[in-house]
């Protein structure tokens, strides 16, 4: 720890000083609570002279992302920021984006999603982009927001990928609270990411192309759909190797499912994001009881990490899933119907807790994390159903 | 685009696609026929056209065929039958008749 540069800083800085150190050739973005500090402060760095990025200051999302389509499609880097109502704004660009197969990196301070009105942070929005086809990165802190920031560069333009991705934060947790971090120097970085090289630029008049094309005649749609999921599912094997370079630069572990004392546990929590910060800091409590509990963490959730999960979760007793999100109608929630599946498929019947934690910002408290694993105890021993709940409301 | 095998589109397998369903070539749009989407279609009587240009300038799928400054026809592979041009031409040198019209007159004609 000692030869690395620390300082303190909030998740919004450090990706918008990983965005400034990528230096896309465009970012067109529109402030949202709260991810308007990221865009506040790169419209700074272009103020600045600091960076040769054309910032396009939209009047609203919808012409955000529009416009990162158009700059990513004439073969520039492109970059842009949103949350909550202004990702819902860019739904039909989202697909648009990915079906075209641009490599725009967008930073995602996940927020609740109206109604009613709530700015604080949960998994409603981004969850509403699960299915668009974007590689979605969940970052725990600042740190990891900005590490998970400039490989999302590297990721999105692998030429086996080639697909738009979303870096993704924790509204207010990790977007303003301050938080130990590093960052690498400017050419360290420029180095790792390189430049950009696009295969179709529209602007090269001397070789012209159609983009957006199309497809609506024969089964060209669907053939075209295929190729898009492959190309997805290529963006793991290019995360956890771009992830593994990162990580001999920096010194810190990428890996595409951190885990912590899962290894024998046979209590298991699966979360993203920033509660993993909670439910870590009981396991080492619980640890130091002698209990057998772990902790598993997606730092990728599309594509989904299957193999991993089912690594680090198949020696489990039972397993519990914290959703930041609730998909209304399901039996489950998103990350839980996921987490089943794997299970499922691998034809193992370890059973499932289901909770959907932390909606508006709601705190996930050590209790709530103590109760959660207390009920994993009782499922085994048949004492507790394990459906789903809302971690902390009585009914 | 020879790169491509463009012609040979329909039997690309999924690895031959460009990325993005891009189309790598300009000016395709004359390979893909769109007139099929027209219920009627302008007739042109060459006697009383007197060349002006103006259903040229004003066709917006840039059907009306002309060679050396003088009207040779229309391209039905892409009017759309939308009847600007009959609206337009000031010599009653094009009408309009449906499609069903059309093609009895040229079974007719066989």
């Amino acid at each position: 720890m000692a030869d690395k540069n620390y300082f303190s800083a909030t998740g919004n800085a450090m990706v918008a000083d990983a965005i400034r150190q990528c230096e896309p050739d465009v970012m067109a973005a529109y402030p949202i609570t709260p991810q308007t500090t990221i865009v506040e402060a790169y419209a700074k760095f272009v103020a600045d002279g600091r960076v040769h990025t054309e910032y396009v200051p939209v009047e609203s999302e919808h012409s955000a992302l529009s416009a990162c389509i158009g700059a990513s499609a004439a073969g520039a880097r492109v970059a842009t920021a949103t949350s909550s109502q202004g990702l819902a704004y860019m739904y039909e660009e989202l697909h648009i984006a990915s079906g075209m197969r641009l490599p725009i990196v967008m930073a995602n301070a996940n927020r609740a999603i109206s109604a009613p009105i709530n700015i604080h942070g949960d998994h409603s929005d981004i969850m509403g982009m699960r299915d668009s086809g974007w590689v979605m990165l969940f970052a725990e802190n600042a740190q990891e927001a900005y590490d998970n920031t400039v490989l999302a560069f590297k990721v999105a333009e692998d030429p086996n990928v080639l697909l738009p991705v979303c870096t993704a934060l924790d509204g207010f947790v990790t977007t303003h609270a301050m938080d130990v971090c590093c960052k690498e120097e400017d050419e360290v970085v420029k180095k790792f990411v390189g430049d950009y090289h696009p295969e179709f630029p529209l602007l090269d008049t001397d070789n012209p192309t159609g983009q957006g094309m199309f497809g609506t005649l024969g089964n060209y749609y669907m053939k075209t759909k295929l190729i898009e999921r492959r190309a997805n599912e290529a963006a793991l094997e290019a995360f956890e190797k771009h992830g593994a370079e990162w990580a001999e630069i920096t010194g810190r572990p990428v890996k595409a499912v951190d885990t912590f004392e899962a290894e024998d546990a046979d209590y298991i929590v699966v979360v993203l994001g920033s509660c993993a910060g909670n439910v870590r800091h009981k396991v080492k409590e619980l640890r130091a009881q002698g209990k057998k509990v772990g902790l598993v963490r997606p730092r990728i959730f599309r594509p989904f990490p299957a193999e991993q999960v089912l690594e680090a979760c198949k020696g489990a007793k039972a397993v519990a899933v914290l959703d930041r999100s609730d998909s209304i109608g399901a039996a489950h929630g998103p990350l839980a119907l996921e987490v089943r599946s794997v299970f499922q498929e691998a034809g193992l019947a370890i059973p499932v807790n289901d909770y959907i934690v932390g909606l508006g910002g709601a705190d996930v408290t050590l209790e709530h994390v103590q109760q959660v694993f207390d009920q994993l105890e009782q499922r085994v021993a048949g004492t507790y159903d394990g459906s789903l709940s809302y971690l902390g409301i009585e009914e | 685009m020879a790169e491509f095998g463009y012609e040979n589109f329909e039997h690309w397998k999924l690895s031959d696609y460009p990325t993005g369903f891009v189309c790598p070539d300009g000016g395709t749009s004359v390979n893909c026929y769109t007139g099929g989407w027209r219920s009627q279609r302008p007739v042109w009587d060459k006697e009383k056209c007197s060349n002006c240009m103006i259903c040229w300038a004003y066709c917006p799928d840039a059907s009306i065929e002309v060679k050396d400054g003088e009207m040779t026809g229309i391209d039905l592979h892409h009017c759309k039958g939308c009847g600007v041009c009959v609206t337009e031409c000031k010599f009653g040198a094009l009408s309009m008749i449906t499609e069903a019209e059309a093609q009895a007159q040229e079974k007719e004609g066989e």
